[in-house]
């Protein structure tokens, strides 16, 4: 519970990431979102926070027997232990591929990679999907007459607990009675506490 | 000889200023004093800014917009003698009305005073100006009140000098110079207040300023505190100059103010039923000022004290047994000016600003630099009008004349 | 030497306390000053209003100021003049079923337009209301000061406000020296040296979103963003009015950046755009959602579209 909070706490403070933390990054075309009689607009998708430890997922799921079995798991405990997304009506391979770890599936059977999971997002939240395609959903950085820099889903929402967790907000302002003339020194002068949180971030 | 006639009776007008018993030295040394306190005041805001005022992002205008607009009524009062005296020809206010129109320019020069030093920038005011400056005329209510204001001063200083003028060389003003510019000077003084209570009720973001009502209540409350102020200068002047005011001017100016206040006190009541009655949410600046607002309640003593003095005042300018007699006349002149000043001033600045357009309540309260520089104003205000009143009344008593190569009569 | 005596007066301030040792300060700064040194006084005095200098003039103003803000904060800067791209009207996206309160626009905004730390100035004003009460139009329940260890907090809800870029903006119609202006591409400017500081701006916006240089703005000389616009980030004076300016040093540029606060924004509630071009996301929230915007019985017609994704 607590590691995934955690886990959760360090994919949301990922995605106040500027954008040059991605420059170099493969961009994946998303040519197949167009419909006909729609512009969407010019967007790069930096591919998803994924772990070096966990990804390839066939790294270890090559040899393994896939298991259809709803269980507690042994291994992965944080994501099954705090799995909070429809848990009910969901389990990890109606969305991980069985066959081959490296892909999602789409409940078509279609194999997408996690690059693109939005796909898979979409599926039942296709009004959320529709309005990240134009922008709307989501965060964005760039040039708002050029090039846009998108999120995928999971740069913000950790996939097996959704929910954003509280943040702890930056200071109120200061009251007009507080107002004064202060001498102050160079090193006095108050600082910005979002440097702190830029600082933090990178 | 006649070339040096200006300089010599420049020389004369400035004797009879530096000339004074001891009262007129005490007098004009304790002006100066507070003079001195606002200045170095002043010098404080001037080098930390406007952070010395109480003044903040939510309450944008203070003490010195609310002397402003106090004042403002003080100038256009001045009109209030000119009707009966020059087109009703009412002698008695006649031979007053240049003591008014004086005090008119006197408060204009405060107001202007009022209003640099509540510039941020005030060695930038020339931007204000047109031709040198960009003003942003006629869009702006400032840019009119820019206007306005000097036109009123002008007319003010032009009409009683060129009269002294005349009367310093023992001549009779003409009447052809004069009239037109007092047949102006009435839509003018009316044109000052309005322009100027305009200025806050073209501001729909502050529903307290936003009735129509407002530049009516200003005309009202302004021919009550202008010519109350004026009737106890007229006593002053009357006692320490022994000069002839006749108590008919008196006593019909206070008859005047009477029915001023009737308006005054009529166009409150209609403001304060149309906002308690619909009690929408605008009705909140009001609430503030009469019963305070969750918890806030700085003004309330004033307002109601304010209506109080209003209230009483109007009885007793109402009565003529009250209004003729001195006692009672002194009386409800304080009273009028005292309630105007609070109703008019900080009355009216401050809950246009509170609460603020995003429901902030931000309580203002003077700080002692507002404070020293308010006074050193009025001190100074108060030292004009004594200079103007040093050499004006002997012109005017025919004890000062000038030299001048028509006439022969030499002071 | 004299340079240096100045900058030690504007720099070292003053015991308060004495308070005839400061007016005798006031009353130096505001002698006239004779010599070469402060030529550059007489200058900056006689600065014509932005919009009535030629090319030339302009040029000269930003190699002032330039030198100016060289000397204050011992930094180069950057002034930019750019206009106003043809074809563009900027308008503004929030979405209120996203924004936590989390402030993180309010701070990136002072970090991006160099808004003075002391005396503080902030830009966007983030409100709080309990939700089911009322807002909106009587906005008496809002709190501006809310402070709890985390956001959002069960039952309340945050709307942030800054300057909505009027299209019909009461501030620049009563600023009696037009210090402030709508520009072609609908962003409300205030030239800082044309400003009077009358504050009339200030009574007249419905939004609170103007402030005020109470005192001497102050930044830490490492914070100072020293990429800035005439019209918009460059460091301001005492005495004058700012506003946000949708960050018109970023903005304004093909291709124009977003908003430092739409950049910052950590739930995405902040969207930007042009409302002339068709396929902007900022047309396809008004066209798509149900979008309000603050006040409109005061006919301000603000270019800052509140709406609800969900």
């Amino acid at each position: 519970m607590k590691r995934s909070l955690f886990a959760t706490l360090v994919i949301f403070a990922l995605i106040s990431l500027i954008p040059p933390a991605w420059g170099g990054q493969k961009e994946v075309p998303r040519d197949s979102l167009k419909k006909p009689g729609h512009t969407l607009p010019e967007f790069v998708v930096p591919p998803p926070p994924l772990s070096k430890d966990l990804y390839p997922c066939s790294q270890c799921h090559a040899d393994m027997e896939p298991n259809p079995t709803r269980r507690e798991l042994t291994f992965h405990t944080e994501i099954s232990k705090g799995f909070n997304h429809a848990k009910d009506q969901r389990w990890c391979l109606d969305c991980h591929n069985p066959d081959d770890r490296d892909k999602l599936r789409l409940a078509s059977g279609k194999l997408i990679s996690f690059e693109e999971s939005e796909y898979l997002c979409g599926q039942c939240h296709g009004t959320i999907f529709r309005d990240w395609k134009y922008g709307i959903h989501g965060k964005r950085t760039g040039y708002w007459n050029g090039k846009k820099v998108y999120r995928l889903c999971v740069h913000c929402h950790y996939p097996h607990w959704p929910k954003f967790q509280p943040i702890k907000p930056l200071p109120p302002p200061k009251k007009p009675y507080d107002i004064k003339y202060r001498r102050l020194s160079e090193d006095e002068i108050p600082r910005n506490p979002i440097e702190k949180i830029l600082k933090d971030i990178q | 000889m006649s070339i040096f006639n200006p300089f010599i009776n420049f020389f004369r007008v400035l004797r009879q200023v530096v000339k004074g018993n001891k009262w007129y030295y005490a007098w004009v040394g304790l002006l100066s004093f507070f003079i001195l306190l606002g200045l170095v005041a002043y010098f404080k805001q001037l080098q930390y800014g406007l952070i010395e005022t109480a003044m903040r992002d939510q309450v944008s205008w203070g003490l010195y917009i609310a002397n402003f607009t106090f004042l403002v009524g003080v100038a256009a009062a001045a009109v209030y003698l000119v009707v009966p005296a020059y087109i009703y020809n009412f002698k008695p206010i006649k031979e007053v009305v240049l003591f008014g129109e004086l005090l008119a320019a006197t408060a204009i020069v405060m107001c202007i005073m009022f209003i640099m030093v509540d510039l941020g920038r005030p060695e930038r005011v020339w931007h204000i100006l047109p031709v040198v400056g960009k003003m942003h005329f006629p869009a702006s209510l400032l840019a009119w009140d820019v206007i306005v204001l000097n036109g009123y001063l002008a007319i003010n200083l032009f009409i009683p000098f060129y009269a002294l003028y005349k009367l310093a060389h023992g001549r009779e003003y003409n009447m052809q110079i004069i009239k037109p510019l007092i047949i102006i000077s009435i839509p003018w003084a009316i044109s000052i207040h309005t322009v100027t209570a305009f200025l806050y009720n073209g501001l729909p973001s502050r529903p307290f300023w936003n009735a129509a009502v407002l530049a009516p209540r200003f005309i009202a409350s302004a021919l009550c505190s202008g010519p109350a102020l004026m009737l106890i200068i007229f006593q002053i002047v009357r006692k320490i100059y022994k000069l002839d005011i006749d108590n008919k001017a008196i006593f019909k100016i206070a008859e005047l103010i009477a029915y001023a206040m009737g308006v005054n006190l009529f166009l409150f009541a209609a403001e304060f039923f149309k906002e308690f009655y619909s009690n929408s949410i605008h009705l909140a600046p009001m609430k503030y000022l009469f019963f305070g607002l969750n918890g806030h309640y700085n003004l309330v003593p004033w307002m109601w004290a304010s209506l109080l003095f209003n209230i009483t005042a109007f009885v007793l300018f109402l009565l003529p047994k009250t209004r003729e007699h001195f006692f009672s006349l002194n009386l409800a002149c304080v009273l009028v000016i005292a309630g105007v000043y609070i109703e008019k001033g900080m009355g009216l600045v401050i809950p246009g600003f509170v609460p603020g357009t995003l429901g902030e309540i931000y309580e203002y309260t003077p700080t002692m630099v507002e404070k020293y520089i308010t006074i050193g104003i009025w001190a100074a205000g108060a030292l004009i009008y004594t200079v103007f009143l040093k050499f004006m009344i002997p012109i005017y008593k025919g004890e000062l004349r000038f030299k001048s190569s028509q006439s022969k009569q030499v002071g | 030497m004299k340079d240096r005596e100045k900058n030690r007066i504007l720099t070292k301030h003053i015991s308060r306390r004495d308070l005839l040792k400061g007016s005798a300060f006031g009353l130096a700064s505001l002698a006239i000053p004779i010599g070469k040194a402060d030529a550059s006084f007489w200058e900056a005095f006689f600065q014509k209003h932005f919009r009535e200098m030629n090319r030339d003039e302009v040029k000269a103003v930003i190699a002032r100021l330039e030198e100016d803000y060289y000397k204050k904060y011992n930094k180069r800067f950057n002034i930019k003049t750019t206009e106003a791209l043809p074809g563009t009207l900027f308008g503004y996206g929030l979405d209120l079923s996203r924004c936590i309160g989390c402030r993180r626009c309010v701070y990136a905004c002072v970090r991006e337009n160099n808004q003075s730390r002391d005396p503080q100035i902030h830009w966007i004003t983030v409100l709080r209301f309990k939700k089911g009460e009322k807002w909106v139009n009587d906005l008496e329940e809002a709190e501006k000061y809310y402070y709890p260890d985390e956001v959002p907090e069960e039952g309340y809800f945050y709307m942030p406000v800054q300057c909505q870029q009027c299209e019909n903006p009461p501030c620049v119609k009563v600023c009696p020296t037009q210090a402030t202006w709508k520009e072609p591409d609908g962003i409300v400017v205030v030239d800082y040296n044309w400003c009077i500081g009358c504050r009339y701006c200030m009574a007249a916006c419905p939004y609170g979103a103007r402030r005020f240089n109470w005192g001497e703005p102050r930044i830490a000389r490492e914070e100072i963003n020293t990429n800035v616009h005439y019209l918009g980030n460059r460091p301001r004076y005492k005495g004058v009015v700012e506003k946000c300016t949708f960050c018109i040093q970023r903005t304004r540029g093909n291709p124009g950046r977003y908003p430092a606060c739409v950049e910052i924004c950590p739930v995405g509630a902040r969207k930007f755009g042009n409302l002339l071009d068709p396929k902007s996301e900022i047309r396809y929230i008004i066209e798509n959602k149900r979008v309000f915007r603050l006040k409109e019985d005061l006919n301000t017609q603000p270019k800052f579209f509140y709406f609800f994704a969900t």
